[in-house]
């Protein structure tokens, strides 16, 4: 037999959505964040790991990656922040306007930061198939790249249904919030990835 | 700051909501109409019910059990005899690799989650999994990686480097042809679906759980299922990326691994291993899970020691990532690395011993009955031990130096799997059958299976410990006559067949069972978890009305008071979040409906994967097709942005 309930409390009063780690979709882009770190702590092993095999880093004769697009990438990405925080709070406070007029700023950002990208690739001075050292900068710079591009489709596709009707419930206002966090990790887990491929090469040569 | 956006008003329409007023059958009514998923071949496809999608994988998973189970026993009638030629070197490579690919990455880990995704949210008192959409679309995943792998290996381009595929032979150097490159894009299919599933049981786990269930009152299985999943989040993008990094050097020329260019084949094992060792766990843990419960049903009492098995399995989890270099000692290490790895793998064995201490002292201090399941679970005991204690010997590096890559390591690790995951997992389909299909399984026949499938395993497996002292090599197609190996391989072989009648009873058992078993009722077992209190097999909605939990064991402390909470709606799937810790409740949230765009995006993403292991310019083109299933499976599908959902 089922046993037959007894009711105690009537939750009908609880909120029907809230933001940060109390929504679900917090927990959701948050393990898929937990997973990506894992995959780019485990390229940065990788990298000290082929490091190891080269009396020099960049290996002799080759130039270290030129500075000049990845550090523009950088500041435009770690600027693109404030753009970032603002969405994030008008998000948060449910402010449909401000959401339409931030998105399409961070979908702009977005579009730049890829273009930057593509010189960041023709600066590297080395090709991924010349050696490890330059199939694993390839590798450090594509991951990070495919990041840069799945956020930056989900932000037009969010700036879309932002447009629509739907951008007024409440739930959507959680899915910018969630998406101005990606891009947090986004940026954040750029910071090693630039340390990798720009610094470590010029400091053991 | 733009000023707050006017919002529509509040529709006037009586929302419905569980409760005193709305319970029994005009309730559960409403919650099926809710609830249940459209009928027909597109419903199918669409499904998110979690009941269903466990039962997709379970079912799926099975069927690539006997089909690796097939391969084993091909290999046993090979070596039944020194010098038998039934098989040649290539064919025997081939069905290793097949074996032990299906066992690992098509049978084991998803068997295990998909028992966890059946169980998990009727065990927590929800109604649905954290985002269903992605549990459907992760077993299509896992689907199709099955698929392609056996494709391959029947249109005769089947991966033959074993199941760890090592470089150099799987790099392209020596690995010629596609069969590497097919075993790296199957374990990419798994890896998605295997790591959707864990995110999608964390969020399950630790926000949906029923008022009351504090992490100190957690079932021991979703305490493993917990720590599990979170090994898989933080083991898998391991494997994800070893056989991405492999598939690389293979399609694209780049040097991961190729010394000649300065890469090195040992970052392969490293980065296969990282995964490879918690790998082991993550089948192993599920299945302590499925012991603490069975063992606390059949002896009628609650786990003896609940916060150390519970410690223990958190203790598991993380050691396990400390051992991945045991695997690789014949490869030459420093010395404080042989000694830092023997200790760590020595050091597993307490949190697990501790484990099997509190089951044998839940079953001395209870009154235990030795039904089929609780059979299962001494079986497994007996088994572990010997495997775990070969586990310890071979951590010492001078023994597994002499016995590396001999059949010692084969009997080692079948017993540790086999009787450490294979038994509980027969004990729990057994336990849970009636919760799955609303009969019992039978008990005489559920007994000779056991007898079978047990006696039958001590006979193939235990002397390959002896074969494999006296030096035989795995991996070989055969053996010459005269070395004293014709004994042990003939006991072997004769053993596998034995377990092939085992399973095939146990099967049987399951089959006639459903159409002719007797009846179970909710809580055959007289079982104190929350799943017992949902019917059987549970409605789509799972729960009538969301339980509120006092305790460990709630429903042998409920006597005649089951509290329940309301005010869920009913005419919309909502489900009840709560805090992380304390399971207070804390929000309704909507829960997806059945859509169909997780099956198509999963064949997008599937034809894109399997283009690239022929072209690396399948991932561009692969990108759009994948990228357009995925924007139609997010995009709100409500008319309107507070639409009511209408029923009548």
């Amino acid at each position: 037999m089922i046993p037959r309930p007894t009711f105690t409390e009537d939750l009908s009063s609880l909120p029907d959505h809230a933001y940060s780690y109390r929504s679900l979709t917090w927990w959701g882009v948050v393990g898929f964040m937990v997973i990506e770190g894992t995959g780019f702590a485990l390229v940065a092993a990788a990298y000290f790991f082929l490091m190891s095999q080269e009396q020099s880093w960049a290996p002799a004769p080759l130039d270290p990656p030129g500075l000049v697009a990845g550090t523009l990438f950088t500041v435009i990405l770690l600027l693109s922040e404030i753009p970032n925080t603002l969405v994030k709070r008008a998000a948060h406070n449910q402010e449909l306007g401000a959401v339409r007029r931030l998105l399409p700023l961070m979908v702009a950002v977005g579009g730049v930061l890829l273009v930057i990208r593509g010189f960041e690739f023709n600066s590297l001075h080395v090709l991924w198939y010349s050696n490890a050292y330059g199939s694993i900068l390839w590798a450090l710079l594509l991951l990070h790249t495919l990041h840069v591009g799945t956020d930056w489709v989900d932000t037009i596709v969010l700036w879309a249904l932002m447009r629509t009707p739907h951008g007024e419930t409440p739930r959507r206002f959680v899915d910018t919030d969630e998406n101005a966090l990606y891009w947090r990790f986004v940026w954040l887990s750029w910071l090693p990835i630039y340390a990798l491929i720009y610094i470590v090469p010029r400091l053991f040569r | 700051m733009s000023p707050p956006a006017k919002r529509p008003p509040p529709k006037k329409e009586r929302v419905l909501r569980d409760g005193p007023d709305l319970t029994g059958a005009e309730l559960e009514a409403r919650l099926h109409a809710t609830w249940a998923r459209p009928k027909g071949l597109i419903g199918w496809l669409g499904s998110v019910d979690h009941k269903e999608i466990g039962r997709r994988y379970i079912i799926t998973a099975l069927a690539f059990l006997a089909l690796g189970g097939l391969m084993a026993l091909h290999m046993r009638l090979q070596l039944m005899f020194p010098d038998n030629d039934l098989m040649g070197p290539g064919l025997f490579n081939e069905t290793f690799t097949m074996h032990g690919t299906t066992m690992m990455f098509l049978f084991a880990v998803p068997v295990m989650q998909g028992v966890q995704i059946y169980l998990t949210p009727i065990m927590v008192g929800t109604r649905a999994m954290a985002f269903p959409r992605l549990t459907a679309f992760s077993y299509y995943m896992y689907l199709f990686g099955g698929l392609f792998l056996w494709g391959a290996h029947f249109l005769r381009f089947g991966p033959d480097n074993g199941w760890f595929s090592y470089v150099p032979l799987a790099g392209p150097q020596y690995g010629i042809g596609k069969r590497a490159d097919v075993w790296a894009q199957t374990v990419t299919f798994t890896e998605v679906a295997a790591l959707a599933v864990a995110v999608t049981l964390v969020a399950t786990i630790l926000k949906q759980r029923a008022p009351g269930m504090t992490l100190a009152r957690m079932p021991i299985f979703v305490w493993a299922t917990l720590v599990t999943s979170l090994m898989v989040i933080f083991s898998m993008p391991s494997v994800a990326l070893v056989s991405g990094l492999l598939l690389s050097d293979r399609l694209v020329g780049t040097h991961f691994f190729n010394p000649a260019e300065h890469g090195d084949p040992l970052l392969f094992q490293h980065l296969f291993w990282f995964f490879g060792h918690p790998e082991v766990y993550i089948i192993f843990l599920p299945a302590t899970g499925f012991v603490s419960e069975i063992v606390a049903t059949f002896s009628r009492r609650s786990i003896f020691g609940y916060p150390i098995v519970v410690l223990s399995l958190v203790a598991t989890g993380i050691l396990a990532f400390g051992l991945w270099v045991h695997h690789m000692f014949a490869t030459g290490l420093p010395r404080v690395g042989y000694s830092f790895y023997t200790a760590a793998s020595m050091a597993v064995s307490i949190p697990t011993g501790l484990q099997i201490f509190c089951w044998i002292a839940t079953m001395w201090d209870g009154r235990p009955r030795l039904r089929v399941p609780m059979l299962y679970i001494v079986g497994f005991i007996v088994t572990f031990v010997i495997g775990g204690l070969t586990g310890v010997i071979i951590a010492a590096v001078p023994l597994d130096l002499q016995l590396h890559d001999t059949y010692f390591i084969v009997a080692h690790f079948h017993y540790v799997l086999i009787g450490g995951s294979v038994f509980p997992l027969l004990g729990a389909i057994t336990y849970w059958y009636p919760k799955f299909t609303g009969r019992m399984m039978s008990e005489g026949l559920g007994k000779v299976s056991f007898w079978t499938v047990f006696l039958g395993f001590q006979l193939a497996f235990f002397p390959m410990h002896i074969a494999g002292l006296l030096g035989m090599p795995r991996r070989v197609y055969t053996y010459p006559a005269g070395m004293g190996l014709e004994l042990p391989n003939m006991l072997s072989s004769i053993g596998s067949a034995v377990v092939a009648v085992g399973v095939l009873l146990f099967v049987v058992n399951m089959v006639k069972s459903f159409a002719v078993g007797a009846e179970a009722g909710p809580n055959p077992w007289d079982a104190p978890g929350l799943e017992w209190a949902a019917a059987s097999p549970p409605a789509w909605y799972n729960f009538a009305h969301i339980p509120a939990v006092e305790s460990r064991t709630p429903l042998w402390d409920a006597e005649d008071r089951f509290g329940v909470v309301h005010g869920l709606r009913v005419d919309d799937r909502e489900l009840l979040l709560t805090t992380v810790i304390s399971a207070a409740p804390d929000l309704r949230e909507p829960s997806a409906c059945p859509s169909i765009w997780p099956f198509i995006a999963a064949v997008a993403t599937a034809i894109t994967f399997i283009a690239s292991v022929f072209s690396p310019w399948a991932v561009a083109f692969g990108a759009v097709p994948v990228a357009i299933a995925l924007i139609a499976w997010f995009w709100p599908k409500t008319p309107g942005p507070n639409a009511e959902p209408q029923i009548t």
